[in-house]
């Protein structure tokens, strides 16, 4: 949905923040989810994060969010899917080389990420290509794990 | 031009301290010389004299010929295909892979076979959408993005593994550049980008069709600011108009090349435009010359090929320096 889509671009700082608040809290709740097992969680995760940032973002649930390194703004939108930065058909007008009247997801990110700060926005950080065995299952519950690990 | 170890045609050149590549492409811009790239046309058709014939008109006027892949999203000869036979002949080849057809087991198996065949430098692309092809149908692939595609790219060579981690028993001995739109939205991103390609591993980096100086000259003021002017040697891309009309066409449907309205206002003043065209290339040459952090120039002369001699004679971009042609791998 456009209207929200756009919503979140403008909120991106807060949205961001929120955001970071939740992925603490989660990691609170790591020995619990833990217990209860990541395999067992990862279906209803999924459903409940699929509607939350589908709403928002128009998330493609790749399984892998760069939100917080994309000003908000999904790259999977993309008719490209380029996850680090724009291609060089973007229009004049800022509209997509491919879909004309949307207009270009990196356009959309620049503005989330000017809102956020040149440090925190990420726009630098070199996306690898996506796991393709990741979609559909929840990146929240990747990212607690990659949390655990490299905190571990 | 050759260099005092050139070897027979279709071998590598040594490989200089602080090079990464065997090619003469590396050489000239290392050696502070301003350079000259084009394009090359690929054919449709399958007889490799069309090829050869298309590449003799470069000769002694450019330091690299760049293969393009299937550019428009049309289909032609692949760039792997021109990059076989020219390097055989000596040429200094840039092989164009983009992310549109092609996915990461097909992208890595593709550096090993063109490194394998003497190509010295690669030109890593995201690729048009094929809407804008003559397949419109066909499915696009992007499995990687250009970024991506760099610094797996390097990966290969630096760390002489695939993305996988499985080691290679030799790696590619790479050139790496990427692709530049300074005049395409968001334009305050665009200088960034450029640095997010170098911290991927691009060395060489040319533009899209550059129409307006003023608009190059605040990006490279952008990018001098950042100092990556010492970290990649950018070439801005040029090239011909064949007239007023053809130029008012290609800024309405090809994607990502900005054309003021003063350029096409000068074409069609013109009594003969195909020639004002022309000189209008060799005008932009001179003033992006003079640009600080230029390193190079691109042509893109489509359909006009046969007159890249003319464009950098006149233009005089070169001074007394003649590139490489085949005689002098002789």
């Amino acid at each position: 949905m456009k209207a929200a889509r756009d919503w979140s671009v403008r909120h991106a700082k807060g949205l961001h923040k929120l955001y970071e608040v939740l992925a603490w809290t989660l990691h609170l709740f790591d020995p619990v989810l833990r217990r209860i097992g990541y395999e067992r969680l990862d279906k209803p995760f999924a459903r409940v994060e699929g509607l939350i940032k589908g709403f928002l973002f128009d998330s493609q649930s790749c399984g892998q969010c760069t939100l917080g390194s994309t000003g908000m703004a999904c790259p999977m939108n993309c008719p490209k899917t380029l996850r680090n930065g724009p291609c060089g058909g973007v229009r004049q007008n800022g509209g997509c080389e491919i879909k004309p009247e949307m207009t270009c997801v990196w356009v959309k990110a620049w503005e989330g990420s000017q809102q956020m700060g040149e440090a925190e926005s990420g726009l630098q950080v070199i996306q690898l290509p996506v796991d393709t065995r990741l979609k559909g299952h929840s990146s929240w519950l990747e990212a607690l794990k990659a949390r655990r690990e490299t905190s571990a | 031009m050759s260099f005092a170890d050139e070897p027979a045609a279709g071998e590598n050149l040594p490989i200089l301290p602080g090079h990464y590549s065997p090619g003469r492409f590396e050489r000239v811009l290392r050696a502070g010389q301003f350079a000259v790239t084009a394009e090359i046309a690929p054919p449709d058709s399958a007889d490799p004299a069309e090829v050869y014939a298309r590449a003799r008109d470069f000769n002694g006027f450019v330091d690299a010929i760049n293969a393009t892949d299937g550019s428009g999203a049309n289909c032609h000869m692949s760039s792997m295909g021109i990059c076989a036979l020219l390097t055989r002949m000596g040429y200094s080849m840039i092989l164009q892979m983009s992310c549109r057809d092609r996915n990461r087991i097909s992208m890595q198996g593709d550096v090993l076979g063109a490194a394998a065949m003497g190509v010295a430098n690669i030109l890593c692309l995201s690729g048009d959408g094929v809407q804008s092809g003559d397949h419109p149908e066909a499915k696009p692939v992007f499995d990687m993005d250009s970024i991506s595609a760099l610094a797996m790219v390097r990966h290969m060579r630096d760390n002489s593994a695939f993305l996988s981690g499985r080691k290679l028993s030799s790696p590619p001995q790479l050139f790496m550049g990427g692709a530049s739109n300074p005049f395409a939205p968001p334009l305050d991103f665009r200088p960034q980008r450029l640095a997010k390609k170098v911290a991927a591993g691009a060395q060489f980096v040319q533009t899209q069709y550059c129409f307006d100086i003023d608009r190059l000259k605040l990006f490279m003021a952008k990018t001098r600011d950042m100092g990556l002017h010492e970290k990649v040697f950018i070439l801005p891309g040029v090239g011909p108009m064949a007239s007023a009309k053809s130029a008012d066409w290609i800024r309405k449907n090809v994607a990502g090349v900005h054309i003021p309205d003063s350029v096409i206002k000068r074409l069609a003043g013109a009594k003969d435009q195909k020639q004002e065209g022309v000189d209008l290339c060799i005008d932009l040459m001179q003033q992006i010359q003079e640009i600080e952090g230029v390193s190079g120039i691109h042509l893109m002369a489509y359909r006009q090929e046969h007159r890249i001699g003319e464009i950098v004679t006149k233009s005089n971009v070169l001074g007394t320096r003649v590139p490489w042609s085949p005689q002098d791998s002789q």
